[in-house]
């Protein structure tokens, strides 16, 4: 069902009889709020499956709240010195503090306890990467241009946010791993020149570990970062209601209309409907996947360290720029830059800068000021295609780097060969991926237009009676005295084989690729029989 | 083998600093290595290859006193298998060979226990590190080899007995692998590169008696554990925390692999993520 927008509707005049329309009569008596939300109800959203990737990301952070609420009645960031007698054998008798404590508490003691703090911590990577794969989304159809800069920043500030949020929580509970996170987060604070010392010492109340710093992580940890969180996305999704969601152009969708469904009933129904599978498919990873078994790890002893420590993978990108980064010293006027810093904070500083910058970097070089409301397929943009595979190749050399100890392990690979690889690759490989991914754009754009012009290729091939063969197209609409076709192309996608015309359902696409989708069997004779009849009577006419 | 230098060049042996017993237990078998070796290497240096005789079987017999005594038919057996298998590269009196083996004159039976029970001896192929493969030799036998390079050379001998502490050291055991071994076999013992190829092994197919003469020899890249550094209860203790985290399942479901947020990064790209998007393309599907 499609509507298009402004909706309105007639006015009811007749006395509400169900409960529920009493129970609305007593509310809206009091409050007088039917019009407004009826407005707001009535509100259309466009619908494509890509728009679907932001919601994951909201709905992750209801599950971190959910859980993350559970796991305040239990957990204590204290980081006095306790010696463990819980139900975890290997850990009897052990000093460690009670943050670490109360971690294996919620593990092995407190019921149902592993499992929220599984789903939690399942859910804070779902965060990140749902949020990552949203800005990809963004970013490769063009939504963030012009009106839409400002929700892209508040975008990459939540993407930002939600980094920090989860190294935080990833250092909460005190043990090896995140023990050992903090100390290389310390080193970092460390290595910017001139004021490290005194950020560090801020930070910690004094040199690393410190005693207070738990405690400061925690406020920040489940009150400040995700109050933040909580108001931008409350501005985030603000915007989006403002300046209407951004559609792809296609049948009643323009630059000035918004074709989709209804926020209630439509919308709010399969919106509530993938909530619950976001928690579904949360709640069995925790069930099933073991994650942060900190009770394999120990408590943090600054003396102690693993090797294959790793950050959670939101991180490993900058884990992986500085094993990556040669070790340069350099002295300066009396000052120390140590090789820490340029990886660590000058790197992600510009990688978040281009990011922040891009929209008005692109209005600028392609001169285009203009308001813009419907998509870009990414095809049709080839330079930021390809820019963007640039940024995601160079990511992906820095995250892989960032587990090339694990990888060199598992593989049987010299760990120099897997840095120099790394280096080597992180230099080499943007450029090919910039160019392997404009020539595919070019492709794709002129099998579009080949498509347009020739029709559709059926797969049956003829005999003339000259004895030529040629294979039939079918062409898309009305075609020129040449047989070519006379659409335009129109930023909307091109069905290449039979089976699409009529449906671009991305469902019906994966299953048309492997034997034709055939409609109902009664449709289907009836539509074989008119075949028969056109065939026979073509055969007529030849033969007359 | 530093143990021996201590005796000859007058040292007194470090007290250890965790206790237990220091030096009565520690000094004794400290000199009589160092007798043994020099009487050993003199018998073979005159060429006594009847050594299998009675006076040296009581010799032998004596000399390993710590430790099981090894019999002269365990050592003939030993001899046998060496002269099979090992003469090519370690040299017919275990002097070594230039560019194939070294010497094996003071390494010890611990050593050779270790090295060929767990497969590393013989060697496959030089390169930056053995690797561990299906041994070549029954227990019997690797024994034997043991007993074998321990008559000739001399060294740290192959220990016997129970080598796991029992339930109540689990947790010491435990501080003392994150303290000692987890910088390189990682903490939850799975292995991890050093440089250049050269690696730390998981103790995941490890036995006891195989952990316990690595601490004791320091195989490969791995350094010497001495039992002054970590006693023999501490070795013990170490080696009853990995066997027990080892039988231990994974509370939490899968264990994938238990190396921590690099397996979490695959899990939930590939099957998180992965799940959601076919849900979001099956929601999308439903719109058309």
């Amino acid at each position: 069902m499609t509507t298009t927008s402004p909706v309105t509707n007639p006015p009811r005049r007749t006395q509400p009889r169900t409960p529920a329309g009493k129970m609305g009569k007593f509310v809206d008596d009091r409050l007088n709020v039917a019009g407004p939300l009826r407005k707001q109800l009535n509100k259309v959203f466009p619908d494509h499956w890509s728009f679907m990737m932001g919601e994951i990301a909201l709905y992750s952070f209801i599950v971190l709240l959910l859980t993350g609420t559970f796991l305040t009645f239990f957990f204590d960031p204290s980081q006095t010195e306790v010696v463990y007698n819980g139900r975890y054998v290997p850990m009897q008798g052990i000093e460690m503090s009670r943050a670490y404590a109360s971690t294996l508490d919620i593990s092995f003691d407190v019921r149902g306890g592993l499992v929220i703090r599984q789903i939690h911590h399942w859910a804070a990577l779902m965060f990140v990467a749902a949020m990552m794969i949203h800005m990809f989304r963004v970013f490769f159809t063009g939504a963030f241009r012009k009106p839409r800069e400002f929700n892209w920043l508040i975008g990459l500030g939540l993407l930002a946010l939600g980094i920090v949020e989860g190294f935080a929580g990833y250092s909460l509970p005190d043990d090896l791993l995140s023990g050992t996170g903090l100390r290389i987060a310390d080193a970092i604070m460390l290595s910017i020149p001139v004021v490290g010392t005194w950020v560090s010492f801020l930070v910690f109340g004094g040199t690393f570990p410190g005693h207070i710093f738990l405690d400061r992580l925690y406020i920040a940890h489940v009150l400040l970062i995700p109050g933040i969180i909580l108001a931008l996305i409350s501005a985030h999704l603000a915007l989006v209601v403002r300046q209407k969601h951004s559609q792809f152009p296609g049948n009643g969708r323009t630059e000035h209309q918004v074709s989709g469904e209804r926020v209630y009933p439509i919308y709010a129904a399969k919106a509530g409907g993938f909530f619950f599978i976001v928690f579904a498919a949360l709640a069995a990873l925790g069930a099933f996947a073991q994650i942060n078994p900190i009770w394999l790890f120990g408590p943090y002893q600054p003396s102690q360290v693993s090797s294959g420590s790793q950050p959670d993978w939101y991180m490993m990108f900058l884990d992986g720029s500085t094993r990556l980064f040669p070790s340069w010293e350099i002295r300066l006027w009396g000052h120390t830059l140590p090789p820490l810093f340029w990886p660590t904070v000058v790197l992600p500083g510009i990688l978040g800068a281009m990011a922040a910058l891009y929209p008005f970097i692109e209005a600028r070089m392609t001169r285009d000021y203009q308001h813009h409301n419907l998509l870009q397929r990414p095809r049709d943009v080839p330079v930021r295609t390809s820019l963007g595979l640039m940024a995601i190749t160079f990511y992906v050399v820095l995250f892989l780097s960032g587990g090339n100890d694990i990888i060199a392990h598992v593989f049987d690979i010299s760990l120099n060969a897997m840095t120099w690889g790394g280096r080597i690759a992180l230099l080499i490989l943007p450029p090919i991926a910039y160019a392997a991914t404009y020539r595919i754009c070019l492709g794709l754009q002129r099998h579009d237009r080949e498509v347009l012009e020739h029709g559709i290729e059926t797969g049956i091939i003829k005999v003339l009676p000259t004895g030529e063969y040629i294979e039939v197209h079918q062409p898309l609409g009305p075609t020129d005295d040449h047989g070519h076709g006379l659409l335009e192309y129109s930023g909307t996608p091109v069905p290449k084989r039979m089976n699409q015309l009529g449906v671009m359902s991305p469902v019906k696409l994966i299953r048309g690729f492997f034997y034709p989708v055939t409609e109902k069997p009664e449709l289907q004779a009836a539509i074989d029989e008119a075949d028969a009849a056109e065939t026979s009577q073509r055969q007529h006419q030849l033969t007359e | 083998m530093t143990d021996d230098f201590d005796g000859e060049l007058g040292f007194e042996p470090a007290v250890p600093a965790t206790g237990a017993e220091p030096s009565a237990a520690a000094r004794g078998p400290q000199r009589r290595p160092t007798l043994r070796r020099k009487l050993a290497a003199a018998a073979v240096l005159t060429g006594a290859l009847g050594a299998m005789g009675g006076s040296y079987a009581a010799f032998a017999a004596s000399s390993g006193a710590a430790n099981q005594p090894s019999s002269a038919q365990q050592i003939a057996e030993g001899r046998q298998l060496f002269e099979n298998s090992c003469i090519t590269c370690h040299g017919a009196n275990l002097q070594g060979v230039v560019g194939r083996g070294p010497t094996l004159l003071g390494v010890g039976g611990a050593a050779a226990y270790f090295q060929v029970s767990t497969g590393r001896m013989p060697l496959a192929q030089q390169g930056p590190e053995a690797n561990r493969k299906p041994p070549m030799f029954t227990e019997a036998q690797t024994e034997a080899l043991a007993a074998y390079v321990q008559s000739v050379g001399g060294g740290t001998a192959a220990p016997t007995g129970n080598l796991r502490g029992s339930s109540a050291d689990i947790a010491v055991g435990g501080d003392l692998f994150r303290l000692n071994c987890a910088s390189c076999h990682g903490v939850t013992f799975k292995g991890a590169p050093l440089s250049a190829g050269k690696y730390a092994p998981s103790l995941y197919p490890s036995t006891d008696k195989q952990m316990y003469t690595a601490m004791l020899t320091g195989p490969e890249s791995m350094p010497v554990f001495s039992d002054n550094q970590i006693t023999p209860d501490q070795k013990k203790a170490i080696i009853a925390y990995v066997q027990n985290i080892k039988a231990s399942k994974d509370p939490g479901g899968e264990g994938i692999g238990r190396i921590g947020p690099v397996s979490e990064a695959v899990v939930i790209w590939v099957a998180g993520v992965g799940a959601l998007m076919i849900a979001i393309l099956w929601i999308g599907a439903k719109s058309q």
